[in-house]
């Protein structure tokens, strides 16, 4: 089975720390000196239970505050699977931190409260979520045995969360009653809830499907590094390494060097195992060409069908990520998009999105910290290109500001696909 | 802890009472070959993007599997950069055999920063009285290294699941110009798009195998064949017994009053200076069996061996913050 990768979001209070806690222990990620010394230090804090989020929350400040403040990378494993966990702040002021846990991740975990219902942050995690592509959801009303074990309760909370998803670009979800503390459909299923039979939130984990692409994909492969052994052996030798981004790639198949066009052919491929015939997404590879072209980091070789856009000018969806400047109109700054580094201009800012109503504010001059909105870019030399919602790898970019080199801000080339701003 | 009365009110009676439905068998290696790609992706980002990279080199496993990662991320063609071994002087004598044959044989340029060196010269100096170590005085020489090289960027073996502080690391941890990590002030990361900028005097902590786990280390160990000083395996060793760890009796390390010297079955399950890496009893003289071993244990591989990591309980994160690995 295939690494699974899932990212949580949640406030203070809504039992996320014992999920996680839970889906470590259960699966034995968490070792019992570690528990041993979280236990030391409740003690001292004279806490009446075990603070499962010292187990998380790995700095002093974090500690001191109670608060996530970054992200957080767990893992766990079952004779099933490997899962990487990124566990994200929920507060609206660590959103750059929440972004960067939420986009490598396959699939989000939002859990609710069952008392409180659908609160304005697992709107705003889950609508992040959704921007940043996770096609898949696994939403958890916790703490079940606090009302009951209530159906109703469940129901009236996984209906008003379903309309939310009905507005986003969400493939597949699953609603789960569960009691993070008591165990209850988390791991094992539940004797408290007969009513649900649909089986706990680990089981479907397991099983969790995110290869969305069944059909055949064209080849997209950003060239990281041009490999020329210099060795009497490998005279004349050059091959052409980077991660596949999308689709394959075949011994003998017609490609296109992107921006200069040219048309070549694949003679060999190199992987960490060897030389094959054919390689897929996803794998770190070198290839060798049937010409001698000019190729170098930044390029992209593709197939020669179907080929990305080359393009100096587009528009995306940018969040905002600097506590120091701000984003305007007439912003130059650099850009980092696939293996390419250059510059770019601000040249129009269209409008900031509410992220909570999914709206677009209009008079909008600014992106200040955490803001989401559309932008339109001109940059210095062309780049290879697709919309964020056809591929997240060559559809993505940061922003570099070129005087304190500090990642100020993350974009998604193209509408996000969702919400009433699509028409703007 | 199982005992306490004192949490009986919440998670752990139910955790411990909990219906454990995994059963403690291995994880399939499925996941390898997806961590495999993400490594060398990121090793290839470094070397193409910064002026003067360095890989450390410990001789210890995990740097052991980046080394591997990093060759094959440049074959057919030879390693770009020099390794850099930080050495306090109280070494394994079997990892630093390791170390210099496998530079030999891989043709690699080796960049040793020397504890006893810097502390002969002045610039650093040993702290004394008991339960002192090099562990810190590893720091000052780490960074005079990176500055006198002028190396921009150092690709380090850490894995954010060996300890809560490197859990919140970014694969490009950026340091100032007093290689200081600021964990508050970390910059985004986002997908797999690294931001290498830095201003002259700072530096980049490349760490590639942020992702593995102790478990995958050691499956790909055995899938790839790769060699490992004979220490990880078990051995017949003079150990006395000091803060609940075996410690190994050496020339840098002696048992003090009443510490009792014993011959016993262990091996080590990290490997750094002599005093303060503990051996762990076992009997694994394959592969197979530490696999086995570590998969059923339930103790950590930094608490198990590492005295280093129990002096506080913010241990590493102070450390990592004043320039540590």
């Amino acid at each position: 089975m295939e690494l699974l990768r899932l990212a949580t979001a949640g406030s203070v209070d809504d039992g996320k720390s014992t999920l996680i806690g839970r889906l470590l222990y259960d699966s034995k990620a968490i070792y019992d000196d570690v528990l041993a010394s979280a236990l030391e230090v409740s003690k001292r804090q004279s806490a009446e239970y075990l603070n499962l989020a010292l187990l998380t929350d790995g700095l002093r400040a974090e500690r001191e505050q109670g608060v996530t403040i970054d992200v957080a990378y767990r893992y766990f494993a079952t004779p099933k699977r490997k899962f990487i966990l990124a566990d994200t702040p929920g507060h609206i002021q660590y959103t750059r931190n929440m972004v960067t846990g939420a986009s490598t991740a396959d699939m989000a975990l939002i859990i609710i409260d069952a008392r409180n219902g659908v609160v304005e942050q697992s709107r705003r995690h889950t609508v992040i979520a959704s921007l940043l592509g996770i096609r898949h959801i696994a939403v958890c009303v916790n703490k079940m045995d606090l009302v009951n074990y209530d159906q109703d309760r469940f129901d009236s909370i996984s209906d008003e969360f379903q309309e939310l998803l009905d507005g986003l670009n969400v493939h597949g979800s699953r609603f789960f009653p569960i009691s993070a503390l008591e165990g209850d459909n988390v791991v094992t299923g539940s004797d408290h809830m007969p009513w649900y039979t649909d089986g706990p939130l680990l089981a479907y984990l397991e099983d969790m499907d995110t290869n969305e692409h069944i059909e055949e994909r064209p080849l997209r492969l950003p060239v990281q590094y041009v490999i020329r052994p210099l060795r009497h052996e490998y005279h004349d030798y050059r091959s052409y390494a980077g991660t596949i981004a999308d689709g394959s790639v075949r011994v003998g198949q017609d490609v296109e060097i992107l921006p200069s066009g040219k048309i070549t052919q694949i003679v060999a491929i190199e992987t960490p195992d060897g030389e094959v015939q054919e390689a897929s997404n996803g794998m770190a590879i070198s290839v060798r060409l049937a010409d001698d072209f000019d190729v170098s980091r930044g390029d992209m070789i593709t197939a020669s069908v179907d080929a990305p856009r080359t393009t100096q000018t587009f528009d995306a969806t940018v969040c905002w990520m600097s506590d120091s400047s701000q984003l305007t109109q007439g912003s130059m700054l650099r850009i980092k998009h696939t293996t390419r580094t250059t510059k770019v201009m601000i040249t129009g800012l269209d409008c900031q999105i509410d992220i909570n109503t999914l709206s677009a504010l209009p008079g909008c001059t600014s992106l200040g910290l955490n803001d989401i909105g559309r932008v339109s870019i001109r940059t210095s030399t062309p780049l290879v290109c697709d919309d964020y919602t056809y591929n997240r790898t060559t559809g993505s970019f940061i922003l570099i500001d070129e005087s304190t080199n500090e990642t100020v801000g993350a974009g998604m080339i193209g509408s996000p696909g969702f919400g009433d701003f699509g028409s703007i | 802890m199982r005992t306490s009365p004192y949490c009986s009110r919440y998670q752990v009676i139910n955790f411990m009472n909990a219906t454990i439905a995994i059963t403690p068998s291995l994880p399939d290696t499925g996941q390898l070959h997806a961590l495999e790609s993400e490594s060398i992706h990121i090793i290839r980002e470094g070397i193409a993007e910064f002026d003067r990279p360095a890989l450390l080199f410990s001789g210890g496993k995990d740097s052991i599997v980046m080394l591997h990662l990093a060759m094959k991320a440049m074959a057919p063609a030879g390693l770009p950069i020099p390794v850099v071994h930080i050495d306090t002087g109280h070494n394994f004598p079997e990892v630093i055999y390791y170390r210099d044959r496998t530079v030999e044989r891989l043709g690699l340029e080796l960049i040793i920063g020397s504890l006893p060196e810097a502390i002969a010269n002045g610039r650093i100096r040993e702290s004394t009285g008991a339960g002192t170590s090099r562990n810190r005085l590893q720091t000052p020489v780490l960074l005079d290294t990176i500055r006198d090289n002028n190396f921009g960027a150092v690709y380090g073996g850490a894995r954010r699941d060996e300890e809560r502080s490197r859990a919140k690391e970014r694969v490009y941890s950026f340091r100032d110009e007093f290689g200081q990590w600021d964990p508050k002030n970390q910059r985004p990361e986002l997908w797999n798009l690294f931001n290498g900028f830095i201003h002259p005097g700072q530096h980049i902590r490349v760490f590639p195998i942020s992702n593995w786990t102790e478990l995958d280390i050691w499956q790909y160990i055995s899938d790839q064949g790769i060699e490992l000083p004979s220490i990880y395996f078990a051995h017949e060793r003079e150990v006395f017994e000091r803060n609940g760890m075996l410690m190994a009796v050496s020339e840098f390390l002696k048992p003090g009053p009443g510490e009792t010297v014993s011959t016993r079955s262990v091996r080590f399950r990290t490997v750094g200076d002599m005093t303060v890496t503990a051996a762990v009893p076992s009997t694994a003289t394959t592969l197979d069996d530490v696999i086995a071993e570590i998969a059923a244990t339930r103790t950590s591989e930094r608490g198990a061996s590492r005295a280093d990591d129990r002096t506080s309980e913010a241990a590493m994160e102070d450390r990592k913050r004043e320039g540590y690995f």
